[in-house]
């Protein structure tokens, strides 16, 4: 018995390996985002046409950059698993669905706080803002069609194929404020053109980003070890061969 | 700094309702989500545990 057969697969030698890796990454999101909240509420000054309710920027912004980042990262994984029918490939990406709807929840959920007080209305079925709920409506679809098919390998394929094909609303996403008219405000950090916000607001706003990125790390890191375990205990060789025995066998 | 007091700060020039409903959330999901991975890791390697002493 043991920790052994951990070393038998590539799941099984992520699995410590992540375990290793989480502590920096938490640790890291940690110090970024108190950093970060301390430049936004006690640095950066209060905005002169939207008062302090513009400081929802802080984690309106992280949090829909990584709505959107974290789907392109897991249709990434699953357009890889489909590729080289990789296992790992499969559960990264089942490991980072939830993390990636509850960042497209909060960006819907802190847009709808910024818009009250900003447009006068909650929400607008504008083109930003609905291809964003669209976004959260794929997430939850990717995550309960796994859920509904019982063979983990066929649940693998077709959430990929799911979440391959909705990554054409990434770009929709990103360039709706270009393509239609929208309340929604343009880009406010782009490739192409200098910020258009003071040097404290737009600093506060990349650290939180990257606290974010670092949380997102942790926190899918830690769900994929728990995918692996989960995996692991179910019969995968189609008879009740335990992977122990797979282990001692070899 | 720009905030006279504390309940300045809380008040954030009047749209307190907004900004700490959006921070209050957005902290409560993200740890939230951390405790049920922590959770869900709990129950995985007890189930594991079990499942190779057990056979």
């Amino acid at each position: 018995m043991g920790i052994n057969w951990f070393k038998y697969s590539s799941p099984q030698a992520f699995h410590p390996l992540a375990g290793k890796m989480i502590p920096w990454f938490s640790v890291a999101a940690g110090l970024l985002i108190i950093i970060g909240l301390y430049i936004g509420f006690f640095v950066a000054p209060t905005d002169f046409q939207q008062g302090d309710s513009y400081r929802i920027i802080f984690v309106h912004v992280p949090a829909a950059w990584m709505s959107m980042f974290l789907y392109v990262i897991m249709a990434a994984w699953a357009g890889v698993g489909l590729g080289l029918n990789a296992r790992p490939s499969f559960m990264m990406a089942q490991a980072i669905a939830p993390t990636g709807a509850m960042f497209t929840f909060i960006a819907l959920l802190t847009g709808a706080m910024w818009g009250k007080p900003t447009w006068g209305a909650w929400w607008v079925w504008d083109a930003r803002l609905t291809s964003e709920l669209i976004l959260l409506f794929q997430y939850i679809g990717i995550i309960l069609l796994r859920a509904a098919i019982d063979d983990l390998r066929r649940a693998d394929r077709a959430s990929a194929v799911l979440a391959l094909v909705g990554v054409v609303n990434v770009p929709i996403i990103y360039f709706s404020v270009r393509w239609w008219n929208t309340l929604h405000q343009g880009a406010s950090v782009s490739m192409t053109a200098s910020p258009k916000m003071a040097t404290t607001m737009l600093t506060a706003m990349l650290i939180m980003t990257v606290g974010f990125w670092m949380y997102s790390f942790a926190v899918t890191l830690a769900r994929v070890r728990c995918v692996i375990l989960d995996r692991e205990r179910q019969p995968m060789w189609g008879n009740q061969t335990s992977i122990q025995e797979v282990a001692e066998a070899r | 700094m720009q905030w006279g007091s504390v309940s300045e700060f809380f008040a954030m020039g009047g749209y307190g309702l907004y900004v700490w409903v959006s921070f209050g959330v957005t902290a409560l999901c993200m740890c939230g989500e951390v405790l049920a991975v922590w959770r869900r890791h709990a129950a995985a390697v007890a189930e594991t545990r079990d499942g190779s002493l057990g056979g």
